[in-house]
């Protein structure tokens, strides 16, 4: 019984935790028990705090005895990327320059999940600052793809998006700056939602581009997004660009989307830009599928044009490097995490100069070089510049083209899940692998990534992305959810019921030893 | 504007290096000018759209005005904000000497 728990989604398993069929210490250790198994291979966690997490999960039961509400999700245990502050748990964004750093606050994310009594189990694996999209970047090693584990889980956060389509937690928190919740999603068969920019708050998130950044829900199904959606999203005076107004339920939505099974009157425009000869035959073919079936629930089916997404990547790889040249200015080995001492001392600039030369790895010193370039006297109308007036364009090509479509659709990446060092040596083909998702970032429009099959020539999941335009998320979670539906009904059940078994501890295997870890609490990896 | 040729020489990087604050070595420094050329020769890409009629944006969702009241907030102890630090004295952040010999 313990181990069919971690296969249920969020919503099933809080319903039996609500109907005290089960409690949430069971439906914890089953969790840990999972990730015990399989995590040493996957390395989808930096962190693991079993202990906190079974106190809390009793305590939330004896609470729910004792006849409190404890909300609609408690005691359903979580998965936090480990770019979010946890005043109880290591927050080292996968970097070297803050190992073993635990922060004095909660982000409001993470505050928000513990009021609504989610269980945090740990803090889970990602490109180092989210800068990567396959967490090879990690300095503490790769997570592996539970699909195949000698493929990437995508990036930046590979580990919460491993960590869910593995069982290792119903669900998980993300951030996403050009594509690092959508990324994994698509490559692991998972759900993830980057909402509109100010939907949910940043504070305590560690900054990577902060006009880019925005936190948000990893999952396996739309209605587990949702549900986590409305626990994390809303105003927060602590971040000056959060959105000041009320969200309509995302719950709600996703179950009236998955009831209604019909999407009559709904204009889907897809973007002639985010698709053609660049992407995989196997993404193009179960896209195809997807807008078939789209159709045939009624939906009309509208071609769009976006001319200026073609100049995001080059507009993002300009004004993420110059805003995150400024955000890791904080790394000064100052006021927290790692110092180290030149040979022989230094003043404080030469101490500076080399805490930040070993803490930081290689794609973190190549954006801020590129940030503090693109910024410097002389260049900067000419790029930086340039690039905050292809952000313009880009909003214009959405409010056109949302001015004949209620939703966008694309693939949610240009192929499936590529091998572990495919990539390594050549940024800008890393770079390209966002071509997608970068363009929501840029406009601040919410995007979800959902599975929508497997490539025929290499079994690996395929995804669609859904945009809206900003402060209409609920139309992700609405439409999404009842494509959701109409494929699970297709497919006789959802896309991870195939998910190959995964190694387990204890039978043999080549892995690396993942990273040292984070642990100085005393917490297992 | 940039040169046609974005060629970005070792000596470049060593200069954003020290503006930046980081201490790379010899390989490092060869290896970005190599990279940094290839990726600055694909970001230009930006200019050809970016014609002086268009206006620039910062931030996705503007917002203005965002106050709060000039009160004190939650705020963190003194133990709280150096629980972190890697050195610190009497309530403060130790750093060493702010000045060189030569300054």
């Amino acid at each position: 019984m313990t181990d069919d728990l971690t296969r249920l989604p969020a919503a099933e398993l809080a319903a039996l935790l609500t109907a005290r069929e089960v409690s949430s210490v069971e439906a914890t250790r089953a969790s840990l028990n999972r990730i015990a198994a399989v995590d040493g291979d996957l390395h989808a966690f930096l962190h693991t705090a079993p202990e906190a997490a079974l106190r809390t999960a009793s305590e939330i039961d004896r609470r729910r005895a004792d006849g409190y509400d404890v909300g609609p999700l408690g005691g359903v245990p979580i998965a936090i990327k480990d770019v979010l502050c946890t005043k109880d748990m290591p927050s080292t964004a996968a970097s070297k320059i803050l190992e073993g750093w635990i922060p004095p606050y909660d982000a409001t994310v993470v505050a928000r999940l513990r009021s609504a009594n989610l269980v945090p189990l740990g803090k889970t694996n990602m490109d180092e600052f989210a800068m990567g999209s396959s967490t090879e970047h990690s300095a503490y090693g790769p997570t592996r793809n539970p699909w195949d584990r000698d493929r990437i889980p995508g990036g930046s956060g590979g580990g919460s998006a491993a960590a869910v389509a593995a069982f290792e937690a119903p669900f998980a928190l993300g951030s996403d700056t050009g594509g690092s919740i959508r990324q994994p999603a698509a490559v692991t068969g998972t759900v993830g939602v980057k909402p509109t920019y100010g939907g949910v708050s940043r504070y305590g998130a560690i900054a990577l581009a902060s006009s880019l950044d925005q936190v948000g829900p990893v999952s396996r199904t739309v209605l587990d997004a949702a549900l986590l959606h409305d626990v994390i999203g809303g105003h927060d005076p602590r971040d000056s660009t959060s959105l000041d107004e009320l969200w309509p339920s995302f719950a709600d939505a996703a179950r009236a989307g998955r009831a209604a099974g019909d999407l009559t009157g709904v204009r889907v425009g897809v973007v002639r830009e985010l698709g053609g000869d660049g992407f995989q035959a196997g993404v193009r073919q179960r896209f195809d599928e997807a807008l078939a079936v789209l159709a045939a629930a009624g939906a009309e089916i509208v071609e769009v044009s976006a001319p200026h997404f073609e100049y995001a990547v080059a507009a993002y790889y300009l004004i993420l490097p110059a805003e995150a040249s400024s955000n890791l200015a904080k790394y000064d080995g100052v006021r927290f995490g790692l110092r180290v001492e030149p040979e022989g001392g230094g003043t404080v600039e030469q101490v500076m100069a080399a805490t930040r030369g070993a803490g930081f790895g290689p794609e973190v010193k190549r954006r801020i070089i590129l940030g503090t370039y693109a910024l410097s006297a002389g260049y900067y109308d000419a790029y930086y510049g340039s690039a905050q007036k292809v952000r313009t364009l880009i909003q214009r090509d959405f409010d056109a083209a949302f001015a004949s479509s209620d939703v966008l659709v694309s693939p949610s990446a240009p192929t499936t899940a590529f091998t572990f060092g495919e990539k390594m040596d050549d940024p800008l083909a890393m770079y390209l692998n966002d071509i997608t998702t970068i363009p929501a970032n840029l406009a601040g429009v919410p995007g979800m990534g959902l599975p929508i099959g497997l490539a025929p020539e290499d079994g690996l999941p395929v995804g669609i992305q859904i945009m809206a335009p900003a402060r209409e998320d609920v139309r992700l979670y609405r439409i999404g959810a009842t494509l959701e539906a109409l494929l699970e009904e297709k497919w006789g059940g959802p896309l991870l019921d195939r998910l190959p078994e995964l190694e387990t501890a204890g039978s043999a295997h080549l892995a690396p030893p993942p990273g040292p870890g984070t642990e100085p609490d005393g917490g297992t990896r | 504007m940039p040169d046609e040729t974005s060629a970005i020489t070792t000596d470049q990087v060593q200069h954003l290096a020290n503006l930046a604050r980081i201490a790379l070595t010899p390989d490092e420094i060869a290896h970005l000018a190599v990279e940094l050329g290839s990726i600055v020769d694909s970001v230009r890409k930006v200019t050809e759209v970016a014609t002086p009629d268009v206006p620039a944006t910062s931030h996705p969702i503007p917002l203005q005005n965002v106050f709060r009241q000039d009160v004190v907030g939650e705020v963190l102890t003194p133990e709280q904000a150096l629980a972190g630090a890697p050195d610190s004295f009497d309530g403060r952040f130790r750093v060493s000497a702010i000045l060189g010999e030569e300054q």
